[in-house]
C-alpha cells in the first residue's frame, strides 16, 4: 500500500518546510519556536519561495537555518537585521518576512534599529527569542534580564530590564504580543496572525536558555513561565478560506480581529477587562505583571490603521527588484531634455 | 553723483594693458546671506559668454553668520584649478582686512562702503559700493533686503568687467528657475548697481571679459548632481542615507531627478529613498536591497563610511552588490567637514575586517560622475560586490563645466543572476561555486519560485553551497576565489587615462580632481622645457595599463590630497618590484591643489629634494 503523504493547500508536505537540523542545545526554547514556525507556515500553506528569513547574530539568529530550507535567508550582523530587512522588503515588498532576533540582538546592540523598524512599520513578523542571557559567549546578562538576578557565571544583575514589548508599544508598533516557548499553541496562533499583519508585528517570546538561565526562580525559565503565565486571551486564528465557527460566542467575552489578508484572530478573553486596543492600558498591564511577578502573554496591543513602509512609499504591484530594464533606465530623450536645463 | 576716482592704485589705462578672460575673483561674504545666488549668477554669466569658468564655494560648517568665500576663475585657456585671486569682492566686515591683505600687488578690491574700512595698501585699486544707498527705495525689506544686497556687487562687477546686463538677467532667470518676480526683484538691484557704477566709477584696473565660444554646447552642473543623475540612469531603485556634508546634495539631487524620470506606466515610483537613523542602518538597507535584487546606493562621507565598515565587510564576504558614494571631506569625526580631501582611499579600498579588497572608482569630472554613476551599478551586479565611488567635496558640491552626458549605449548588466528556469536546468545550484573560473559565482534572488533556488546569506564561514562551515579549507578556498574575483575586476573597471610626451623626465600619477592643477602645471612646466607624462588612475583594482606605465618610467611621483600618500602605498604594496621608484607628495590643507604648488613639487623632486 502506498503511503499517502499529507499535503496542504499549496500542495506541500510538512517536510517541504524543514531545513538543516538544529545545532542549538537540546531543550532550547528556540528549537521549539523554529518547529512552530515550520508548523505555522505549513498550516498557512505559504510557499517557502515567497518567504524570507532574516536574523542578526546570536543563538536565536542561528535558528533561521533550521526552518524553511527552501526560503532565501540572511543571517546578517549583530543587531542590524532591521535595516537589512527594511532594504530587502523595499526591494521586494511582495515577500513575507520572518525576522528572528534575540534579547541581546534587539534589546542591546540593536535597540536603535529595532525602534526605527517599528517606526517605519516594515511588514515583517519580528520574533524576539528572549532568554535574558548571551548564550554563545557563555551566559552574560542581557538587557532583558531581571533586576537583581543572580546567575552562576554572570553574577549579580545591577540594572533593570528593558521590556521589548514596552519598547515596541512606545515606538508605535501596531501588533505587539508576548508569548512563552512552553506554550506552543499560543506561539502558533500569534505567529499566524503576525504573518497576516499589515506592518511590523512584534512577538516577544520568552524562550528559556537551558544552558545558562533556566533555574526555577529565573523569570526566563520553563518552570517559572509555566507557573506564572497569565494569558490575556485564548487565541484562535482563522484562515481567510475557513468558515468562522466560534463556539460559545459571547460578544462580551470574545473579540474578533480582522487581519489585513482577510484572516481573523479570535480572542476569547481570559481577563475580562482587557482590550488590546489601548496603548496606555497595555503598558499598565505589563507594568503590573512585572510588579506582581506574572508572565503576561497574549495579544497586548493591536491597531492596523497605520500603513506599512511599502504603502507609504507608494510602491506598485511589481517589486522594485523585478522591474524590467526599460523602467529602470529613462530614455535618451529624457536625458537630453534634462540636460538642456543645465546648458 | 559724479564719477569717483579710485581711492588709490596704479593708474592703468584699460585699453593699453587689458587682461582679458584670465583672472580669478574671490567673493567674501557671511554665510546664510544668500550670497550663493549672487555668486552663481556671476559664474553663469561668464559661462553664458562662452568663457571657460569654474567656481568654488569655500564655506564654513555653520548655518549663518560665519565667513564664506566664493572663488571664480575665468580662463580663456580652459584652466580651472584654484589659484590666488586678483579681484576681491569684500562684503564681509569680519574678514575684509585679511582678504585685502591676500590680494597680489595690482589687485582690485570692490567693497561694501558701509563697512568700517580704511584702504591702506597703495598697490591696489579700490571701488567702494554704497550698498545701503543703492537699496534705498527698493520694494524689499527685512531678510530679503539682506539677500538682494548681494546683487549690488553683481551689478558693479558686471559693469567693471564689461559683462552685458542681459547676460546677467538670463543667468538670474536660470538661478531662479524662471520665477519672474524673484528675477525682477534681484535684477532690479543689479541694474541699479550697474548704472550707478557706470555713472560713478572710473575704471582703471585692467581686468575685463570678452565673449568667446569655448563653452558652446557645454553644461554646468555639480558632481553630486551628475553622479545622482548617473545613478538614476543606472536603474538605482533603493537609496538609503543619513545626512552628512558634503554628500547630502547627492541625495537631494537624486530626490529631485527620480520623481521626474522614474515612474511606471501607472505613475508609481520605480524607486524608494529612505532617510535612515544612521549610516549603519543606511548601509544595512542598501545591502538588504542588493541581496533582494534591487540596485541600491548610499551617499556619505568619511565619518559615515566608518560606520558602514561592518556592513561593507559583510557584503564583500556574502557577495552582495551595493554602491557607496563617498564624497570625501577632511579628517575623522568632524575634522574639517566643509573642506576637500582624498583621505579615504586606503580605508575605502580595504574597509571591513579580515581580508577585504573593494572595487573603488575615482571620478574627476561631472562627465565621469555621470558615467560612473550608472557603471558602478553594473560593476556591483557583475562582480556581486560593493563598489565605492570616491568623489570629493570640491567635485561634489561645486559647479563644473562639462560635455553633455553621453547616453549609456550598453544595456544594464545584471550579472550572473539565475532565473527559476535556469536553476531547473542545473543539476544543482551552488551559490559560491566558481563555475566560470573568474571567481564570480551565480546567485538567485529571494522570490525565485524554484524550490532549489534558495540559499542562505551569512557572514559565517560557508562552503560552496552557502552552508555553515568552520572548516579551514573551505575558508581558505573561498578567500582565494574572492581574490580571483578581485583580479577579474581589473578587466571590468574604467582604465587609467594616460598622456605621454616624448622626452618626459617624470611620470606623474594622480586620480580625481587633482588633475586640474596637474594638467595646468604640466603645461607650464613644458614651457620651461620640463616634460611630464601623466597617468590618471580611475579605479582600484588597477588594470595592466597602470603596471605598464609604472614599469616603463624610471621616476614616478604620485600626487594626492592626503598626508601619507595612500594611493602610492597601495601601488607599492601591489607592485613591490617598483616600490623604489614610486615617490609621493601629499597636499593636506583642505583646499584643492594649485598648479603653482604642483609645479614647485615637481621641480623640487627633479632636483632631488622633494618638499
Amino acid at each position: 500500500m502506498d503511503r499517502v503523504q499529507k499535503v496542504n493547500l499549496a500542495g506541500l508536505a510538512k517536510a517541504d518546510y524543514a531545513a538543516a537540523p538544529s545545532t542549538l542545545c537540546k531543550g532550547c526554547g528556540h528549537n521549539s519556536i523554529a518547529n512552530q514556525i515550520i508548523q505555522v507556515c505549513y498550516e498557512l500553506s505559504l510557499r517557502p519561495q515567497e518567504v524570507i528569513k532574516l536574523s542578526g547574530i546570536g543563538c536565536s539568529s542561528k535558528s533561521p537555518a533550521y526552518f524553511l530550507g527552501q526560503s532565501h535567508g540572511f543571517n546578517s550582523l549583530h543587531g542590524r537585521m532591521p535595516s537589512l530587512g527594511t532594504g530587502a522588503l523595499q526591494a521586494n515588498h511582495t515577500l513575507r518576512a520572518i525576522g528572528v532576533s534575540g534579547d541581546g540582538d534587539t534589546g542591546s546592540i540593536g535597540l536603535g534599529q529595532f525602534k526605527h523598524l517599528v517606526r517605519r512599520n516594515v511588514r515583517m513578523a519580528y520574533i524576539v527569542e528572549n532568554n535574558g542571557v548571551y548564550g554563545l559567549t557563555k551566559g552574560q546578562f542581557s538587557a532583558t534580564a531581571e533586576y537583581g538576578q543572580d546567575l552562576k557565571y554572570a553574577g549579580h544583575n545591577d540594572f533593570p530590564p528593558i521590556d521589548i514589548a514596552v519598547e515596541a508599544i512606545v515606538a508605535g508598533a501596531g501588533f505587539v504580543a508576548r508569548s512563552f516557548a512552553g506554550d506552543a499553541k499560543q506561539v502558533r496562533e500569534l505567529l499566524k496572525a503576525a504573518l497576516s499583519y499589515r506592518g511590523l508585528a512584534v512577538l516577544d517570546i520568552i524562550s528559556p536558555c537551558v544552558a545558562f538561565n533556566d533555574e526555577d526562580d529565573s523569570r526566563k525559565s520553563y518552570a517559572w513561565g509555566r507557573a506564572n503565565e497569565r494569558a490575556l486571551q485564548e487565541l484562535g486564528y482563522i484562515a481567510p478560506q475557513d468558515e468562522i465557527v466560534i463556539e460559545d460566542y459571547d460578544p462580551g467575552t470574545t473579540r474578533v480581529v480582522e487581519l489585513h489578508d482577510g484572516s481573523r484572530l479570535t480572542l476569547r478573553k481570559l481577563e475580562s477587562d482587557y482590550e488590546p486596543n489601548d496603548r496606555l492600558k497595555a503598558l499598565e498591564r505589563l507594568q503590573r505583571g512585572e510588579q506582581q511577578g506574572e508572565l503576561v502573554t497574549g495579544l497586548l496591543y493591536y491597531d492596523d490603521s497605520r500603513p506599512s513602509l511599502a504603502e507609504v512609499s507608494g510602491l506598485g504591484s511589481t517589486p522594485l527588484s523585478e522591474l524590467p530594464d526599460h523602467l529602470l533606465r529613462p530614455s535618451r530623450e529624457a536625458l537630453e531634455g534634462l540636460l538642456a536645463a543645465y546648458a | 553723483m559724479g564719477v569717483q576716482e579710485p581711492l588709490t592704485g596704479p593708474r592703468v589705462e584699460p585699453a593699453a594693458a587689458a587682461i582679458v578672460n584670465d583672472f580669478s575673483i574671490a567673493v567674501a561674504t557671511a554665510n546664510g546671506t544668500g550670497s550663493q545666488t549672487a555668486n552663481l549668477a556671476l559664474l553663469r554669466s561668464f559661462f553664458k559668454m562662452g568663457i571657460p569658468v569654474h567656481g568654488k564655494n569655500i564655506f564654513p560648517s555653520n548655518i549663518q553668520g560665519q565667513p564664506t568665500w566664493y572663488h571664480i576663475r575665468v580662463s580663456r585657456h580652459g584652466y580651472i584649478a584654484r589659484r590666488p585671486s586678483e579681484l576681491l569682492v569684500a562684503f564681509n566686515p569680519a574678514t575684509i582686512h585679511e582678504d585685502v591683505a591676500a590680494l597680489p600687488s595690482g589687485g582690485v578690491c570692490v567693497y561694501n562702503a558701509d563697512i568700517r574700512f580704511h584702504p591702506e595698501r597703495a598697490d591696489l585699486t579700490y571701488y567702494p559700493v554704497p550698498v545701503k544707498e543703492l537699496l534705498e527705495g527698493t520694494e524689499v525689506s527685512g531678510k530679503v533686503k539682506d539677500y538682494v544686497a548681494n546683487m549690488t556687487y553683481v551689478g558693479v562687477v558686471a559693469r567693471l568687467l564689461e559683462v552685458p546686463l542681459e547676460v546677467v538677467r538670463e543667468s538670474l532667470m536660470h538661478q531662479f528657475g524662471g520665477r519672474a518676480k524673484l528675477v525682477a526683484t534681484n535684477f532690479g538691484v543689479v541694474e541699479r548697481a550697474y548704472q550707478w557704477a557706470r555713472e560713478s566709477l572710473h575704471k582703471v584696473d585692467p581686468y575685463r571679459v570678452e565673449a568667446m565660444n569655448a563653452t558652446d554646447g557645454l553644461i554646468m552642473m555639480t558632481g553630486n548632481e551628475a553622479g545622482a543623475l548617473g545613478a538614476v540612469f543606472g536603474g538605482v531603485s533603493v537609496a538609503a542615507w543619513y545626512p552628512i556634508t558634503p554628500s547630502t546634495s547627492f541625495i537631494d539631487a537624486l530626490r529631485e531627478f527620480l520623481p521626474q524620470l522614474r515612474k511606471d506606466p501607472e505613475g508609481r515610483p520605480t524607486y524608494t529613498v529612505i532617510q535612515a537613523e544612521d549610516e549603519l542602518a543606511a548601509m544595512g538597507m542598501v545591502v538588504g536591497a542588493g541581496w533582494a535584487g534591487a540596485r541600491s546606493l548610499t551617499a556619505t562621507s568619511g565619518p559615515g563610511l566608518s560606520l558602514m565598515a561592518e556592513f561593507l565587510g559583510l557584503a564583500y564576504f556574502a557577495e552582495v552588490p551595493a554602491v557607496v558614494w563617498d564624497i570625501q571631506r577632511v579628517g575623522p569625526s568632524t575634522g574639517l567637514p566643509t573642506r576637500t580631501s582624498q583621505g579615504d582611499v586606503a580605508f575605502a579600498y580595504g574597509v571591513g575586517h579580515g581580508d577585504t579588497k573593494h572595487v573603488v572608482l575615482f571620478p574627476s569630472s561631472i562627465e565621469e560622475c555621470f558615467e560612473f554613476g550608472y557603471k558602478a551599478h553594473d560593476l556591483a551586479d557583475q562582480l556581486q560586490t560593493p563598489v565605492l565611488v570616491l568623489s570629493d567635496l570640491d567635485l561634489g558640491m561645486n559647479n563644473w563645466m562639462g560635455e553633455p552626458f553621453s547616453y549609456p549605449e550598453e544595456p544594464l548588466r545584471r550579472g550572473k543572476v539565475l532565473s527559476a528556469e535556469e536553476v531547473e536546468r542545473l543539476e544543482r545550484f551552488r551559490r559560491y561555486a566558481d563555475v566560470d573560473g573568474d571567481g564570480i559565482p551565480y546567485r538567485t534572488l529571494p522570490g525565485n519560485p524554484n524550490p532549489r533556488a534558495a540559499w542562505f546569506g551569512r557572514g559565517t564561514g560557508h562552503d560552496e553551497d552557502a552552508r555553515y562551515s568552520e572548516r579551514g579549507d573551505d575558508w581558505w578556498r573561498n578567500m582565494e576565489r574572492l581574490r580571483r574575483k578581485h583580479d577579474t575586476a581589473r578587466q571590468y573597471v574604467p582604465t587609467a587615462v594616460i598622456e605621454e610626451t616624448p622626452g618626459a623626465r617624470l611620470g606623474v600619477v594622480c586620480y580625481g580632481t587633482t588633475r586640474y592643477a596637474i594638467e595646468e602645471a604640466r603645461d607650464a612646466l613644458a614651457m620651461q622645457g620640463v616634460a611630464l607624462d601623466v597617468m590618471r588612475v580611475r579605479a582600484l583594482p588597477f588594470g595592466s595599463e597602470v603596471e605598464d606605465f609604472i614599469a616603463r618610467h624610471h621616476d614616478l611621483l604620485v600626487i594626492e590630497m592626503n598626508r601619507d600618500n595612500q594611493l602610492r602605498d597601495i601601488l607599492r604594496a601591489e607592485l613591490p618590484q617598483y616600490a623604489h621608484k614610486l615617490n609621493g607628495v601629499g597636499y593636506v590643507d583642505g583646499m584643492p591643489l594649485t598648479a603653482e604648488w604642483v609645479e614647485r613639487q615637481v621641480l623640487a623632486h627633479l632636483e632631488g629634494r622633494a618638499s
